[in-house]
């Protein structure tokens, strides 16, 4: 079912790159317009908070005359503050949705699920609390729905739906506290927001600026072609029949008209205990957490600055080599991606006395392991125009690069658990004439920054650096996902024919088994 | 030309999504009370009777008290559940019984409840025990009202004021 709606949203995805661009795609960069609406709101909102007069029997004219007396500025601003609070309500539960999908919440992801969860409790109360401002027939019906629907939890010493019987009991108080709620909320929710981020590096709260831009510019056109307006001044004497209700905030409250409210409750908990739980739920999956070997550790901190998840810290050295640090890794935020080992200047498959080994490295995917498989892998290929091809958990299928002589196939956790100097290993030593990368989808990796860093590290801009010697066309990274099975086969088929090429003119030089063909 | 298609295929979708927010922003629209039809709302709190009456204590059972708790009567906390029955044109609208809150039934009871009645003039009955009798009731209003499309008529209970207003 999973792998369906995965299927279905690499597709999507595919057709929002063909407009946007991968680094423009607004389904990649979910989390990130999340935020960016967040902003919008909060800006507008200060604006609206000027002129907006907090007394319930003034509050409506006060909006009225936002709306209208100066449209050009406070309508404006009162539309953007809506729809950029809808839209963000869109992009949150798709962000929930693909996080889903991508099965990016179980194991120590479940942090950022969990806080994920609580935070639509708060942008629902900030949105709600919004709508009730305006004290017009909507903001009666919210007020008069949310007043009996806590209520009916019976916690209450007296109804709080009596402050809203009939205009006679409306009073100030009530509407007072609603005001610092849309304030308290928000604020809290900016909190959470922050507190969602904390286990990843480098997290992406700003969308590019060209679809910062875009997103920002739909949001102007709509606010002045339909500008938000309020539904006719709130009178508790009546029941407002028909009403525009605003579906991505206040879907609660015909649900609650047609069912109960302490069905509602039961909904809303159950839905929220639910999904709270979902990253312990069958299948887990038990990953062994990265381990240091301190014989090989200096302490230099690549690893710290390269983990995704910020699991790796340098902490003062305790086994008395002449080093100031060494790598500690947090096991509860570890997400065994293996990029700590990518990183580390002393995974090298070169050494020459005992087994290979790296200041850090996972224990289901050790160095040794690995060049054990590039070996065993390497030997099933024969004659020109080789190559060894790399996948990930976020990769393609690769099965058709299977039982053939000319590729073969070692899947990692992530691509880039790979350390530069194997690439070079492979390469230099003619194991395959190159080296193909089939990955997660730009701007996708599975693990966040795998990719990104791995590019760095071919193009010799971030530290460890692919080494000068061996030759950058004989690496290639084709980023397709799932769903571009026919593409990376196109792809291969190419980067065979230009590695082949490549051996031939090759072949035409003598080669020293010291050097291999890489040194050219 | 590859440019130029891609920026109206963003067009587009930023149009999409555009139209998905405005549109789910205010529509469809919820009726929330069908045409021609006024609501009556039964909302109030009020605290049953106790239980039992008090019990005077003998000199036995006050000696048996700590000193600082002597007192000369035993009043149960718990309170008797509000019998309500409200009537309108004979027809019975609403009745139940209506439990004390708190854990040891010593609280007010409470009802919030709403009709959706069609427009017109009807004869309205309300009534309420709230003490140990077993048949007939402690209170009782009894009013012709004239309820018109939308009217939100509300059906309140205060003791100290003598009991149901009809607002």
């Amino acid at each position: 079912m999973r792998k369906q709606l995965r299927t279905g949203f690499e597709y999507i995805e595919r057709g929002f790159d063909a407009a946007f661009t991968p680094q423009w795609n607004p389904l990649l960069q979910l989390g990130a317009l999340g935020w960016f609406f967040y902003w919008i709101v909060v800006v507008t909102g200060i604006y609206l908070y000027i002129f907006f007069d907090t007394g319930i029997f003034d509050a409506y004219d006060s909006v009225e005359r936002l709306t209208h007396e100066q449209w050009y500025i406070g309508g404006v601003m009162r539309s953007l503050h809506r729809y950029a609070s809808d839209a963000m309500i869109i992009v949150v539960f798709l962000h929930v949705l693909r996080e889903f999908v991508m099965d990016r919440f179980r194991g120590k992801r479940w942090f950022a699920w969990v806080t994920g969860v609580a935070l639509l409790w708060l942008i629902y109360a900030s949105g709600i609390s919004g709508y009730w401002m305006v004290w017009d027939k909507l903001a009666q019906y919210v007020a008069v729905g949310t007043a009996e629907w806590f209520d009916a939890l019976g916690i209450f010493g007296k109804p709080i739906s009596r402050d809203f019987l009939n205009e006679s009991t409306l009073s100030s108080r009530f509407f007072t506290l609603l005001i610092f709620i849309h304030i308290a909320a928000p604020l809290l929710l900016l909190f959470g927001m922050w507190i969602h981020i904390q286990r990843q590096t480098k997290p992406k709260v700003n969308p590019p600026i060209g679809l910062a831009a875009g997103t920002f510019a739909m949001l102007l056109a709509v606010s002045f072609l339909s500008p938000a307006v309020s539904q006719g001044r709130a009178n508790l004497d009546e029941v407002p029949a028909t009403i525009g209700i605003d579906w991505f905030y206040l879907f609660i409250y015909p649900l609650r008209d047609h069912y109960s409210s302490m069905m509602l409750w039961g909904f809303i908990i159950g839905g929220t205990i639910l999904m709270g739980v979902l990253p312990w739920l069958p299948p887990a999956k038990k990953k062994q957490v990265a381990e240091v070997n301190l014989e090989n550790c200096n302490g230099c901190g690549r690893c710290v600055s390269d983990c995704p998840t910020s699991a790796v810290d340098l902490a003062p050295r305790t086994d008395g080599l002449n080093y100031e640090q060494q790598a500690v890794v947090n096991p509860n935020v570890c997400t065994s991606c293996g990029i700590c080992m990518g990183a580390c200047p002393t995974a090298t498959p070169f050494r020459r006395t005992g087994n290979a080994s790296a200041g850090i490295e996972l224990p289901d995917h050790t160095l040794e392991q690995l060049k054990s498989r590039v070996l065993e892998q390497a030997e099933k290929l024969t004659g020109p125009g080789t190559m060894l091809v790399f996948t990930c958990d976020g990769g393609p299928d690769v099965t058709f690069l299977e039982n053939r002589s000319d590729a073969a196939v070692i899947s990692l956790p992530c691509i880039g658990m790979l350390p530069p100097p194997f690439m070079d290993y492979i390469i230099s030593r003619r194991y395959a004439s190159g080296i193909l990368f089939a990955a997660c989808r730009e701007i996708d990796c599975h693990y966040r920054l795998g990719m990104r860093w791995t590019d760095q590290r071919i193009n010799r801009t971030r530290d460890p650096y692919l080494r000068n010697r061996t030759p950058r066309d004989r690496i290639k990274t084709c980023r397709c996902g799932i769903t571009e099975t026919k593409r990376l086969a196109a792809e291969a088929e190419e980067f065979r024919k230009h590695l082949l090429e490549l051996d031939l003119a090759q072949q035409a030089k003598p080669v020293t088994e010291e050097k291999g063909f890489a040194d050219g | 030309m590859a440019k130029a298609f891609r920026f109206v295929l963003q067009f587009v979708l930023y149009g999409a999504f555009a139209g998905v927010v405005v549109y789910f922003s205010t529509t469809p629209q919820w009726q929330n009370l069908e045409p021609g039809m006024a609501l009556i709302k039964v909302n109030f709190s009020h605290a049953g009777k106790h239980i039992s009456e008090c019990v005077k204590l003998t000199l036995e059972e006050m000696a048996e008290l700590a000193e600082n708790m002597r007192r000369t009567e035993s009043c149960p906390r718990g309170r008797v559940p509000l019998y309500i029955e409200v009537v309108l044109d004979g027809q019975v609208l609403f009745e139940d019984s209506l439990p004390p809150s708190g854990f040891s039934g010593d609280g007010e009871s409470t009802v919030f409840q709403s009709f959706p009645v069609e427009e017109g003039s009807y004869v309205l009955v309300a009534r309420l025990r709230d003490s140990n009798r077993s048949t007939g009731y402690d209170y009782e209003h009894r009013e012709e009202i004239h309820l018109r499309a939308e009217q939100n008529f509300v059906v309140d209970f205060n003791a100290t004021t003598g009991g149901f207003t009809f607002l």
